[in-house]
Formats: structure tokens, sequence, C-alpha cells
């Protein structure tokens, strides 16, 4: 559905973005993450067409993004940073406007606002001015922007911010509710909205894309070994050897002072799953197992891992 | 031409949301008002002065009088609000942010460049027809030339085209209608007072000075005279407007 080929963005001879490439199959939630200043807004001002790329190419559903610009357009929801609102506007005449700008049909038209009303719940200001209301709503009022005329494709920069829990909880699942239908693309740096709701991810930082995969699989990549946080209670010495004994095992580090209970982190070969073993060690010297967990790298991790690594 | 007409409706709602529309037309009506009644005034006296010296004197069109110096007047007000009517065409646009909603829906830079063009003559021409009010008294108590004051309002319009597409080109250069409108108000006033600086100078320079000032076109339409030579000037200049408002919006999609 979209295709970016060796994008390159050159802003006043510093690149913005550099050489990315990726793929977003249809139906497919794709989430942008990177810092701020990664190259997120670029990538998606080049993709709506709002400027064009120094090098490289990018196609929305087939279409050239600067050949056929006006193509692309009718196929893309857009969602910038900064809602693009009209304030003295009222938010039916406001989305009414939009609808026709995109080309909906009259006769579909006021049915469409409507229902795209409903999805972002903001029915109960349609009358109102855009002006006057709350941070959450005016965003909300963008996305339902965005979702008029039923776009192939989405592009949505930071969806969620200035919404308090609930309705960012709304709005995540909104856009789960969306793909399928619509391709997505959102950019964020909210990590557990990426783990949320993309299929996948990609990460950039310097205009560069650092890594692509799904959120699973980019934990995976990034944790090189299986972590296993225990509470022992017996002396810590012996339980270290003990365990560091055990087939499989690579470290033990015991954490905090040396009471006990102990809490130990056992650190164990990729692939393997020891719990069963370490429990058994632990019991069968007559100590106490107060916990046993595995520890997965959370998102977090991977991200600060890939951004500072250079 | 369908998204034109609804940038145009959008433009025109947002006139009448905000005070600008309501100030623009008030003050323009309240001078135009003001100008009327003091030059009416002044023509009926000094035809009273002259009566008094005795039947013989030529008679006077006191409303032919009336309607060239009001269009006079008209016009240099005109150029102290065509400037307001055009400050936030784009420059609030590009402040709101809202410039990359129209440039990424599916609607051309020109369609989007005359349907604000065109809310703009809109707006003007409602401002002619408020201020025909003024004019109607005339047709009341005398027997003035209706194509004459047609005349006068067609060159005012074409006036009215030219510097209101000089403003859309300047509303597209900032982000700040404050910067938009006092640019735009520089540009025209130093287009008018081209005119005062033609009289020092001789020969060339002065037909050329003569030429672009802005104003001195004006003057036979005012009188009545039709002349392809002042509509040719303003075309050209309000196309020149457009064109480089076209290609200004065109260039910030290159430079943003």
């Amino acid at each position: 559905m979209i295709e970016v080929e060796h994008l390159t963005k050159v802003y006043n001879g510093r690149k913005a973005v550099d050489d990315i490439s990726f793929k977003v199959e249809r139906g497919e939630i794709l989430g942008f993450l990177g810092p701020n200043g990664a190259g997120k807004t670029t990538t998606m001002r080049i993709l709506t067409c709002y400027m064009p790329a120094t090098d490289g190419t990018a196609r929305v559903a087939g279409y050239d993004v600067f050949e056929d610009s006006l193509e692309v357009r009718k196929r893309i929801g857009y969602l910038p940073e900064n809602p693009p609102l009209y304030h003295e506007m009222s938010v039916y005449s406001y989305l009414d406007f939009v609808a026709k700008i995109k080309g909906t049909p009259s006769s579909k038209r006021k049915s469409h606002i409507d229902d795209v009303m409903q999805k972002t719940s903001i029915g109960d200001v349609r009358g109102r001015v855009i002006g006057k209301l709350s941070k959450g709503y005016k965003q909300r009022v963008g996305v339902a922007q965005a979702l008029l005329n039923n776009p192939e494709v989405l592009v949505l920069d930071e969806p969620t911010i200035g919404l308090d829990p609930k309705q960012i909880f709304e709005v995540r699942s909104l856009i789960k509710n969306l793909a399928g239908d619509h391709t997505v693309i959102l950019s964020t740096h909210i990590l557990p909205e990426v783990s949320m709701t993309c299929n996948r991810v990609v990460i950039i930082n310097n205009g560069k894309v650092v890594a692509m995969d799904t959120p699973e699989g980019l934990a995976n990549q990034q944790k090189g070994a299986e972590r296993i946080a225990m509470l022992v209670d017996g002396p810590v010495d012996a339980v270290r050897e003990k365990l560091s004994a055990v087939d499989g095992v690579m470290s033990v580090t015991p954490e905090g002072s040396n009471g006990s209970p102990s809490r130990l982190t056992v650190e164990c070969k990729l692939n393997t799953d020891l719990r069963r073993i370490l429990a058994a060690t632990v019991v069968n010297q007559g100590w106490g197992l107060l916990e046993l967990r595995g520890i997965s790298a959370s998102l977090e991790d991977v991200f600060i891992n890939l951004i500072t690594k250079e | 031409m369908r998204n034109t007409l609804a940038i145009w409706q959008r433009e025109m709602k947002s006139y009448f949301v905000s005070p600008i529309a309501y100030v623009v037309l008030t003050v323009f009506l309240f001078l135009s008002g003001f100008f009327f009644y003091s030059i009416l005034t002044a023509v009926i006296q000094s035809t009273m002065m002259q009566s008094q010296f005795g039947p013989g004197s030529q008679p006077v069109d006191v409303p032919g009088i009336v309607s060239r110096s009001f269009f006079g007047t008209t016009s240099v007000v005109l150029l102290f609000m065509i400037p307001m009517l055009t400050m936030g065409l784009f420059a609030e646009e590009k402040r709101r942010g809202t410039i990359e909603l129209l440039l990424t829906s599916p609607v051309s830079i020109f369609q989007a460049m005359m349907g604000k063009y065109l809310a703009s003559l809109t707006f003007l021409v409602l401002m002619f027809l408020a201020s025909g009010i003024t004019f109607s008294s005339l047709f009341i108590f005398g027997h003035p030339e209706w194509k004459t004051i047609l005349g006068g309002y067609f060159g005012l319009f074409l006036y009215g085209c030219a510097l209101l597409a000089l403003g859309l080109f300047i509303s597209t250069l900032t982000e700040n209608q404050i910067v938009s409108v006092v640019i735009t108000f520089g540009t025209i006033l130093v287009l008018w007072l081209i005119e005062s600086f033609s009289s020092g100078a001789t020969g060339v320079a002065k037909d050329v000075l003569d030429y672009l000032s802005v104003i001195g076109h004006l003057d036979d339409f005012i009188k009545g005279v039709i002349d392809t030579s002042h509509i040719i000037y303003y075309v050209t200049f309000a196309l020149m407007g457009l064109f480089l408002t076209y290609r200004s919006l065109e260039s910030m999609r290159w430079k943003s």
C-alpha cells in the first residue's frame, strides 16, 4: 500500500530524513517511533504530499507522491502534529467544509459526518465553536477530519497527544478498529502506544531507520538472554554457587544487601526456560523460594538501547 | 470549481464571524457617508454663492460634481480598507497550520487561491452596494447621469481587483496578519504617491511614473470615460498579483 524507497530530505544542508526505506501492507498499522526531531514528521509530510523529497521515491496505493500528488491526496487522511482547525468555525461546519474539499458527494456528506463524529465521540459538541473547545476535543476533531471521506491510508502524527487517559484509550481502540479497512501510519514517542496498537514498528533516529520489526520481535531481538528474577530465603553465597552450577545459567547477580532473603537476577541462555530447574534446585537445598519470575525486556529498553547506541 | 466554491464559502463565513467584516464595513460606510455629506454641502454652498451674482451664470451639474469627488475620496478610503480584507487570507492559514490541510487535500493551489481571491472581491462588491445607499439620495433629489456613476463603480472595482491581488500575494509571505497589513498598505501607498513624484519629473520618466500610479488610471473612469488602456493596466496588475501568489504558494512547499 505504501512503499518508501531511499527517501531523503535535506533542510538547509542538514539531512532531516536520510535514505529511509520501508513498506506498509494493506490493513496494517505501522508505528513510527523516534525521539523529537528524528524525522517522523518530515517523512509523514512527504507521504502526504505537503512537501517534496530531496531524493528517493514514495508511493501510496501505487501512485507516486510527487508525480500523481492529486491521486495520492484523494486517498490519504492526514492529522498533522497541530490539528489544522479553523478556530472560528463550529465543529459541524468545519467537518462539512473538509468533506467538501475532500470531494464527498453532497448526498452522503451529512451521514458521513455524523458517522465520523460518532466514531470520535464529538457529537455532543457539534454546534460549538472549535476555538472554545478543550485540547482533547480539538485533537479528536482533528482525528475526525482525517477520517472524512473514508481514506484508504491514514497518516496520524501523534494522534493521542493532549488527551486524558480515557480518551487515549478510546482513540487507540478507534485506530485498532480502523486497521483492516484502512492502512495506518502513526507516529508517537509514547512507547506503550506502539506495543498496544501497531503491527509493526519502525524506529528512526537522526533521520535513519535503526530498527524495523514487530513490537515483540524487537523486544526479543534486543534481549540477548533470558532473565529471571528470584527471591530466595537462604545464605547468599551458597545460593549463588548452587544456581551458577545449573546447566544453562550464564550468570547470577545478587541485588541489594546481603541480608536474607536475597534477591538475585539469573541470566540464562536464549530460548531456554530454566524456571523449573532453578526452583527445584532451591527447594532441594531446603531454602525458601519466595519469588520466581521471568523478566521480559520492555520496548522501552529496546528504544533507549537503539537510540543511544551511537 | 466545487473546491473553489467551498473555499469561497468558508472564507465569506469567516469574514462575518470575525469582527473584521463589521469593522471594515462600518468604518467604510461612515467615512464615505461623511465625505458624501461634506462634498454635497460644499457644492451646494458654492452654487448658491454663484447664483447670487445673478441669473446669467452657468448652470451647475451638482450631482455630477458630487459623484466625481465622491469617487475620488472613496478610492483613498479603499486604500486603507483593502489591506484589511486580504491580510489574513493566507497569513492566518499559515499561523494556524490549516495550510497543511489545504495543501494535503485534493485541492489545487489554483482553486485555493481563487476561492480566497473571489471571497475578497465579493466583500468589496458588498461594500460598494452598501455605499450605493448614499448615492440613491442623488437620484431622489436630482437627475444624475447613472451611466457615469456606473462607470465610476466599474473603475473602482477594477482598482479593487488589482489591490486585492497584491494584498493576497503579500499575505502568502508571512504568518503574521499585522506584518501582512502593514506591508500591503505601504506598497499601495508607494504606488499611490508615485503620482506626486511624477510632477517633478520630465520626459519619459514622467510618462512611466504617471503610468505606474495606481490611482491615476481611475480619473477617466470617474469622469465616465471607459478607456481600454486603463482596463488593461488594472487587469495586468491583478493577474500579476495572482501569478505571484501562485508562485509563492508553490514555493512554500519547497521551502517549509
